[in-house]
C-alpha cells in the first residue's frame, strides 16, 4: 500500500467520485465541486504563464510594441460582459472572434470537409468495397437532403442511406464503449496498483 | 454603434481570413498574422471572462446563503489555490500547482468521466433493442465492432479484427463522410451568413 | 410481473458490480489475450520509421486528465519511438491541461533514451484559439510561442535552431480528445500546407476520423487504448494500455452479453404478448 500523501489524496477523491455509483451523496458533491475549481483554477494559471505573459505583457510593456494595445483594450471589452448593463461593449471582441472562426470554417470546411471528401468517394471502383462506399455516401446525402420529399426511388434511395448511417451509429457505439470502459480501467490500475499496491 | 460596428468587425476579420487563404503575400500575409497574434490574447480572455463567470456565479449563492453554499466555497477555495499557487510559484514540475494536478485534477477529471462505463452498460441492457430493421443494423454494427476492436474477439473468430476493420473502413467511412459533408456545407453557408452579417444571433439580445 | 420484466427492472446497482468484477478480476489475474495490430497503426508506425534521424516531430497534446487512460498511452509510445530514432521532438497544446500530461510523457520517454530537454525536445506550452494558432504557428513558430511552457525564452535552447515555420517540421502528431485537435490540424497543416499528419484519439472520437484516413488526410490513426496497446506491441515492450486489454476484453464481452440477453428477453416478452393479443 502506498505511503505517498499525494495518492492517499487521488485515491480519496476517486472513491468519492466512484460513491456516485451508489447514489448522489456530499462526498461526490464535494469532489465535483473541487474538480469545478480546480480546473477553472489550473486553465487560469495556464492563460497567464503561456499566454498573456509571452504574447501580451512582454510585447507591449518590454518590448514596447503599442500596436498591442488593441488586443489588450479588446480583451478588457471582453470582459465587460460580467456587467449586464455595459455587456454590449463585449460585442466588439467577439465580433472579431466570430468573424475569425466565420473565415476560417468558410475555406476550411470546404475544402477538407467537403470537396477532399467528394474527391476521395470518387476513385475508380477497383472493388466491391469502394463501390459500396460510394453508394453509402451518395445515398448518406440523399437522406440528408430535405428539399426533395423522401418518395419513390429518392425514397428508396435515403432509406439505403439510413442503413449506412445505421451502420456508422453502431460502430460510433462500440468505439464509446471502448473508450469509457478504458477510462475505468485507468482508475482501477491507480487504485490496484499505485494505491493499494496489489498488481505490479 | 452597438450594432454597426460589430458587424463591420465580423466583416473585417472574415473577408481578411479568407484572402489571406488565397493571397498569401503582402499586405494579407502580414495582417492575417496580426489578426491571428490578436485572436489568441482576445480568445484567452473569454476563456477568462469564463473563469470570472464561475466565480461571480458562485460568490452570489455563498452571499445570499442558497442551498449548497458550501459547496461553492469548496469550489472557490479549490480556483484560488491552484490559480494563486499556479500564478505565484509557477507551473513546472516540483511545483505546488503540478502537486495539485497530479493529485487532484487527474483523479477527478478521470474518475468523473470513467463512471459512464458504468451508465452505458446499464443503458445498453436496458435500452438497446432490435426494434426495426435499422436499429437491428445499429446493433449488429456495435456488437461486431466492439468485439472486433478487442483481443477477445479474435480469440472467439479470427477473422473478427478483419470484419472491423472493414465495418470501420467502408460502411463506416461511407456513414460518416456523408454526415461530415453535409456538416461541412451547413458550416459554410453559416459562416457566409455570419461575414455577411445576415446572421447575427452571436450578438445576443438587448440594445 | 414475470421473470423477463424482473430481470428488465434488475437493481442498476447489480449491473454496476459486474462491471466492477469484470475490470478488476482481470487485472488481478491477467489472461494475456494476444494484441493484433490494425493497418491504421501500423502507417503511422511506418511514418514515424521512415524519417532520417534528426528529422523534427511537433506533437499537439490536445487531451486532458478525463481521457488519459487513452491517449497517454500513445502519447508516451509514439515519444519512446521518436527518441529511439533520434528524431528531434517539439511538444504544444491546444488544450492546457494537455501541457502537463505531454510534458510527464516525454519527459518519462526521453529519459530511457538519454535525451535532454532543450537539446533533443521542447514543450512549447498552451495557446488558446484553436485552428488560429495552427495557423498562426504554421508561419511564424517564435513569434506564436516566444516562451516554452515553462516561460522561459525559446530562443536559448539548441532545439529551437532552425525552427520558423512549418516548413521545418517533417511530421506532426496530434494526441486529441475533442475540439480543438485532429479535424484542425487536418484543414490547416495537411489542407493548407500539405504537411503529414498522424493522429491519436479518443475511441469516442475515433470513427468520425476514418473518411480522413480514407482520403489520405492522415498518415496513421490510434484509436483509444486498443489502438495504444497495438503501438506498444509494435514497439516491443508492455505497457498501461497491453495491460487493460484483458479487462477491455471481459467488459466488453459482459456488455455484448447483457445486449444479447436483454434483446432475448425482449423478443420472448413481445412473442408471448402478442399471443395473448390473439
Amino acid at each position: 500500500m502506498s505511503t505517498t500523501l499525494g495518492v492517499w489524496i487521488a485515491a480519496f477523491l476517486t472513491l468519492c467520485i466512484l460513491s456516485f455509483l451508489y447514489k448522489d451523496n456530499p462526498f461526490y458533491k464535494f469532489a465535483e465541486h473541487l474538480f469545478v475549481g480546480t480546473s477553472a483554477g489550473y486553465w487560469a494559471a495556464y492563460y497567464y504563464h503561456n499566454i498573456l505573459k509571452p504574447n501580451l505583457y512582454v510585447p507591449l510593456f518590454k518590448e514596447g510594441k503599442l500596436l498591442y494595445i488593441i488586443p489588450l483594450a479588446l480583451g478588457i471589452m471582453m470582459l465587460m460582459r460580467l456587467w449586464p448593463r455595459i455587456g454590449w461593449i463585449s460585442r466588439w471582441p467577439l465580433a472579431f472572434i466570430v468573424g475569425t472562426y466565420a473565415g476560417y470554417n468558410l475555406i476550411t470546411y470546404l475544402q477538407t470537409n467537403a470537396l477532399a471528401q467528394v474527391k476521395a468517394t470518387l476513385t475508380p471502383f477497383t472493388d466491391v468495397s469502394r463501390v459500396i462506399l460510394f453508394v453509402g455516401v451518395l445515398t448518406g446525402l440523399i437522406y440528408f437532403f430535405f428539399s426533395k420529399e423522401h418518395r419513390g426511388i429518392f425514397g428508396k434511395a435515403a432509406r439505403v442511406g439510413i442503413w449506412f448511417l445505421m451502420v456508422a451509429f453502431g460502430a460510433s457505439f462500440g468505439y464509446t464503449v471502448m473508450a469509457r470502459v478504458s477510462l475505468i480501467i485507468g482508475r482501477m490500475m491507480f487504485l490496484l496498483k499505485d494505491w493499494l499496491g496489489v498488481i505490479d | 454603434m452597438r450594432h454597426q460596428i460589430p458587424l463591420i468587425i465580423t466583416f473585417v476579420a472574415g473577408i481578411t481570413m479568407i484572402v489571406q487563404y488565397f493571397v498569401p503575400h503582402e499586405p494579407f500575409a502580414a495582417l492575417s498574422q496580426q489578426f491571428r497574434i490578436w485572436f489568441l490574447i482576445i480568445a484567452t480572455f473569454a476563456m477568462i471572462l469564463g473563469v470570472g463567470n464561475i466565480i461571480k456565479i458562485h460568490v452570489e449563492r455563498i452571499s445570499r446563503a442558497r442551498p449548497g453554499w458550501g459547496y461553492s466555497v469548496i469550489l472557490l477555495a479549490g480556483l484560488a489555490t491552484t490559480a494563486i499557487s499556479g500564478i505565484g510559484w509557477g507551473i513546472q514540475p516540483g511545483t505546488i500547482f503540478f502537486y495539485l494536478f497530479w493529485n487532484l485534477l487527474i483523479p477527478l477529471g478521470s474518475t468523473m468521466f470513467a463512471l459512464l462505463a458504468f451508465f452505458i452498460t446499464s443503458a445498453a441492457y436496458r435500452a438497446f433493442r432490435a426494434r426495426t430493421a435499422e436499429a437491428t443494423l445499429l446493433l449488429a454494427a456495435a456488437i461486431i465492432v466492439m468485439l472486433s476492436r478487442v483481443p477477445v474477439g479474435t480469440y472467439l473468430w479470427d477473422r473478427f479484427p478483419i470484419v472491423g476493420n472493414w465495418i470501420m473502413d467502408y460502411p463506416n467511412t461511407a456513414g460518416q463522410r456523408a454526415i461530415m459533408i453535409g456538416i461541412a456545407l451547413g458550416v459554410v453557408s453559416a459562416s457566409l451568413r455570419i461575414i455577411l452579417g445576415i446572421e447575427r444571433t452571436y450578438m445576443g439580445a438587448g440594445k | 410481473m414475470s421473470i423477463f420484466e424482473r430481470l428488465t427492472r434488475i437493481d442498476r446497482r447489480i449491473i454496476f458490480c459486474t462491471v466492477a468484477l469484470a475490470v478488476i478480476i482481470p487485472l488481478l489475474r491477467p489472461i494475456g489475450f494476444p494484441v493484433s495490430v490494425s493497418p491504421s497503426v501500423k502507417k503511422l508506425y511506418d511514418a514515424i520509421e521512415a524519417l532520417p534521424p534528426g528529422s523534427r516531430v511537433l506533437m499537439s497534446f490536445d487531451y486532458d486528465p478525463s481521457t488519459m487512460p487513452e491517449v497517454y498511452p500513445m502519447n508516451f509510445s509514439i515519444a519512446k519511438h521518436c527518441f529511439k530514432r533520434g528524431l528531434k521532438v517539439y511538444g504544444m497544446a491546444l488544450w492546457a491541461t494537455g501541457v502537463s500530461l505531454g510534458q510527464d510523457a516525454l519527459e518519462k520517454a526521453a529519459k530511457q533514451y538519454d535525451k535532454a530537454y532543450g537539446v533533443d525536445y521542447i514543450n512549447l506550452g498552451f495557446k488558446a484559439g484553436g485552428i488560429v494558432v495552427i495557423s498562426a504557428m504554421a508561419e511564424n513558430v517564435v513569434e506564436t510561442f516566444p516562451e516554452d511552457y515553462a516561460g522561459r525564452s525559446v530562443g536559448q535552447f539548441p532545439v529551437m535552431k532552425g525552427v520558423r515555420n512549418f516548413d521545418d517540421f517533417d511530421l506532426i502528431v496530434d494526441f486529441s480528445a475533442g475540439d480543438p485537435g485532429v479535424i484542425q490540424w487536418i484543414m490547416i497543416a495537411y489542407g493548407r500546407y500539405g504537411k503529414k499528419v498522424g493522429a491519436g484519439c479518443t475511441a469516442v472520437s475515433a470513427p468520425a476520423f476514418y473518411p480522413y484516413l480514407n482520403a489520405g488526410q492522415l498518415v496513421g490513426l490510434l484509436g483509444g487504448m486498443k489502438g495504444a496497446a497495438e503501438y506498444e506491441k509494435l514497439m516491443d515492450y508492455m505497457g498501461t494500455a497491453t495491460a487493460g486489454m484483458d479487462a477491455q476484453s471481459v467488459v466488453h464481452a459482459l456488455i455484448v452479453f447483457y445486449v444479447l440477453f436483454g434483446n432475448a428477453m425482449y423478443l420472448v416478452e413481445r412473442r408471448r404478448s402478442r399471443r395473448n393479443r390473439l
